[in-house]
Parts: structure tokens; C-alpha cells; sequence
């Protein structure tokens, strides 16, 4: 079989951004207050787009599309939206 | 014991950076999914929002091999890779455990379009896993009605309220006698992980559920997709249950709603947030539309008991 190279079949390959840079789309930041954070990663496990890193709750911000619903899952309040610059 | 949040796998099978909306339902939905099913799969994919969301083509955003498929044929297409699979073991050209076959499709592909395919493949109890999706609506194409719409919902091809109720798809693929049925939904990550895990160690056709409000098509606002999940559940507009050859149980906090323990939420709160409902709800036939769909409700709910009382 002639070989190609990835870049000439016409198949996909995983890859992470394949919308794009799609914190791009985001109007409003999720800030994590680590001090009032208690660690339960429902954060986490509700975001849509994997970007809340589990055990150190830090948000990828370059793919985060600022949906909110880890400030509106957060039990403590820890996670605010502020309003993108 | 339901798996709880901390116990969940690390494996990310949704990668970051997909074209999905902000808050969508399906990819939340798919992660948890991925956690259970591991990287050896195979990904089927009929025409919704979740082939939109994969990216455009040099990059692929699942971390599976994903085929897109025709809208009618998810059922057929999973049981020819099943039995090319089964074929590829005898000849001992695959070797060690064999992935596992699964679709994903949404509501328009399984309940109205996709259902011949289905209901085929359930006969024929085919070695694979059939996911749903359910938005209630064809989100993909602008929101129109669907066999999945509730009474009395706004689409664009209903604007005065959907007449007719929603068909119970889950126990209709139940009858087909096929070794596994569930329901789930987003907000309870511990039970759809249970689900999945469960349906992957049994061989035969698998069907699961899984209720996805789109906030795109439902009208509420993006942060609410977990909370109007929960409500669904709460009000006894969503059931979660799970049916191991053909015996059916409840799962919480469904159980407690079937069981008389705790009575259910009235579903004005629920519809009152969704805009679907909110805005045919404004005129002085208000109460009877409620009622009506409260009466769907109430009824579903004494069938579903009923039903579960039977088993053989």
C-alpha cells in the first residue's frame, strides 16, 4: 500500500481545539476562589467542555466557553462569572 | 451504592475545544459516558448536533474512531460492524478484547427516523450499546417537532403547542426483549456512569437514555442545563430507571416518587422556567394546558408502576 501522510487522507484525527480557540466565544470568565473551594469536583464532572482540572480546579481558559454551569453547580459559591474584558 | 463524583475515572474521551454550544447537554453527557466505556470503542454517529460538535476535518473532537452514518441506519450500521467484529475474532485477525459498538444518537434518530433500523436490530439483539440523547426536539436543524416533544411544548413546526404526548421510547425498546434498558440523565453522573459500565458487560443489545436539555431549544438560560435536569427528574416529568432482563427498578430519586415515599414536584415550577412552555402559558387557558400536561405526567408515573410489578 502507497503511503500518505496524515495530512492527505481524508480522515480526522483527535485532537484538542477542533472548533477552534473556542474560549473566543466566552463573554463572561468562571474565577475560582481556591480559599472557599472544598475540592468536591462537581465543577468538574458538569463541565461540558473538560477543561476544569480536577484535583487542582484551575480552567483551561483557552477552550473554556464561559457557559456557567459550574458557577451555578458550585455549593459554596466559589466559582464566580465576571465579565470578560 | 451509586458511584460517587470522586470516584469517576480520569480518562477524558471529549476533548477540550469542540464546536458544541456553551452548556451543551450532549457533550456533558458523553464525557461520563467515555469515563465508562474507556477508548476501546467504536463511535456511530447519525446527523444531530453531536457531529456538528466534532470539529472540522483535519481535527476530530472524540477520542474514538467516529464513522458518520446516514440518519436511518444507527441500528443496521452498529450490527454490520458487530458482526464484522465477531467474524474478525473467529479468524483471529483481532486479537484481545474486542472494542465495544456504540451509537450515539439523538431523539429524531431513534424515535422517528431511525426507528425502523432500531427496532431491527433489537430483534436480531445484536452486540452493541444504543445511546439517545433526548433534546426533545430536532435542535440540530432549528428545533422542530419530534416523537420525543411533550404536550403542549413550543417548536417551530408546532407554535401553538405540540397536541399530541411524548411516546415512552424506552419502554418500547423494553419489549423487544432485550437483555438491557435505562434511563439517565446529566445531572445524576453517579447512575449514568453505573448504567454504562453495566451495558458494556453485557453482551446482546443495550439501549440507554440519556435526557439532554438543550437550553438552545428549551429556552432557559445556558448555566441551567444541570439544574432543569434535576427538575425534570423532581417533577416526575423524567423517570430514571433501569431494566435488567426485563425487570424493571427505579433508580433515586425516581424510587421514592414510585414508591409513595416522597410526592413528586409540581411541574408549573419546571415549565415556568422553560421558554418552550412559559410562552404558551400566558392566555386564560393557562391552568387546563398545566393540568394536561400534569395529567401525561400522573399517568406515565401509574403506568410505569404498574408495569414494574410485572415480571417473568
Amino acid at each position: 500500500m502507497k503511503s500518505v501522510t496524515k495530512a492527505y487522507r481524508p480522515i480526522s484525527w483527535p485532537t484538542k481545539g477542533a472548533g477552534g480557540d473556542t474560549g473566543s466565544w466566552r463573554t463572561h470568565r468562571p474565577v475560582v476562589d481556591i480559599r472557599i473551594c472544598t475540592k468536591c469536583q462537581f465543577c468538574w464532572v458538569y463541565c461540558p467542555e473538560a477543561v476544569i482540572d480536577r484535583h487542582e480546579i484551575t480552567i483551561d481558559y483557552r477552550y473554556c466557553k464561559g457557559c456557567g454551569v459550574c458557577a451555578l453547580e458550585c455549593p459554596t459559591g466559589a466559582i464566580t462569572m465576571e465579565k470578560e474584558e | 451504592m451509586t458511584t460517587s463524583i470522586k470516584q469517576l475515572p480520569d480518562i477524558e474521551q471529549v476533548l477540550s475545544g469542540n464546536g458544541a454550544c456553551g452548556g451543551c447537554p450532549a457533550t456533558m453527557a458523553l464525557r461520563i459516558v467515555g469515563k465508562a466505556l474507556g477508548s476501546n470503542a467504536i463511535m456511530l454517529l447519525t446527523p444531530s448536533c453531536s457531529v456538528a460538535s466534532m470539529g472540522m476535518t483535519p481535527k476530530l473532537g472524540y477520542n474514538w474512531p467516529a464513522i458518520n452514518i446516514c440518519f436511518a441506519t444507527a441500528g443496521s450500521s452498529g450490527s454490520g460492524i458487530a458482526h464484522a467484529l465477531e467474524i474478525m475474532q473467529e479468524k483471529g485477525r483481532l486479537q484481545g478484547e474486542p472494542p465495544t459498538v456504540f451509537c450515539w444518537v439523538g431523539d429524531g434518530g431513534t424515535y422517528d427516523i431511525g426507528f425502523q433500523a432500531l427496532s431491527a436490530a433489537a430483534e436480531r439483539n445484536d452486540n452493541m450499546i444504543f445511546f439517545c440523547y433526548n433534546n426533545e426536539a430536532y435542535s440540530n436543524t432549528g428545533v422542530q417537532r419530534s416523537g420525543a416533544t411533550p404536550r403542549g411544548s413550543f417548536t417551530t413546526t408546532t407554535p401553538a403547542g405540540k397536541r399530541q404526548p411524548k411516546k415512552n421510547m424506552a419502554l418500547l425498546m423494553l419489549e423487544h426483549n432485550i437483555p438491557y434498558v435505562a434511563t439517565a440523565t446529566v445531572a445524576y453522573p453517579g447512575d449514568l456512569y453505573d448504567k454504562v459500565v453495566k451495558a458494556k458487560s453485557i453482551p446482546g443489545l443495550k439501549y440507554i437514555e440519556i435526557l439532554a436539555p438543550c437550553y438552545l431549544g428549551w429556552q432557559f438560560d445556558m448555566p441551567e442545563t444541570v439544574q432543569m435536569s434535576r427538575m425534570a427528574v423532581r417533577s416526575g416529568a423524567w423517570l430514571l430507571w433501569e431494566a435488567d432482563n426485563g425487570k424493571i427498578s427505579f433508580n433515586n430519586p425516581s424510587s421514592l416518587i414510585i414508591s409513595g415515599k416522597k410526592d413528586a414536584a409540581p411541574v408549573d415550577e419546571y415549565l415556568m422556567k422553560q421558554g418552550r412552555f412559559k410562552r404558551l402559558l400566558k392566555g386564560p387557558d393557562a391552568d387546563q394546558r398545566i393540568a394536561e400536561i400534569q395529567g401525561d405526567i400522573d399517568r406515565e408515573i401509574a403506568f410505569m408502576r404498574e408495569r414494574a410489578k410485572i415480571t417473568f
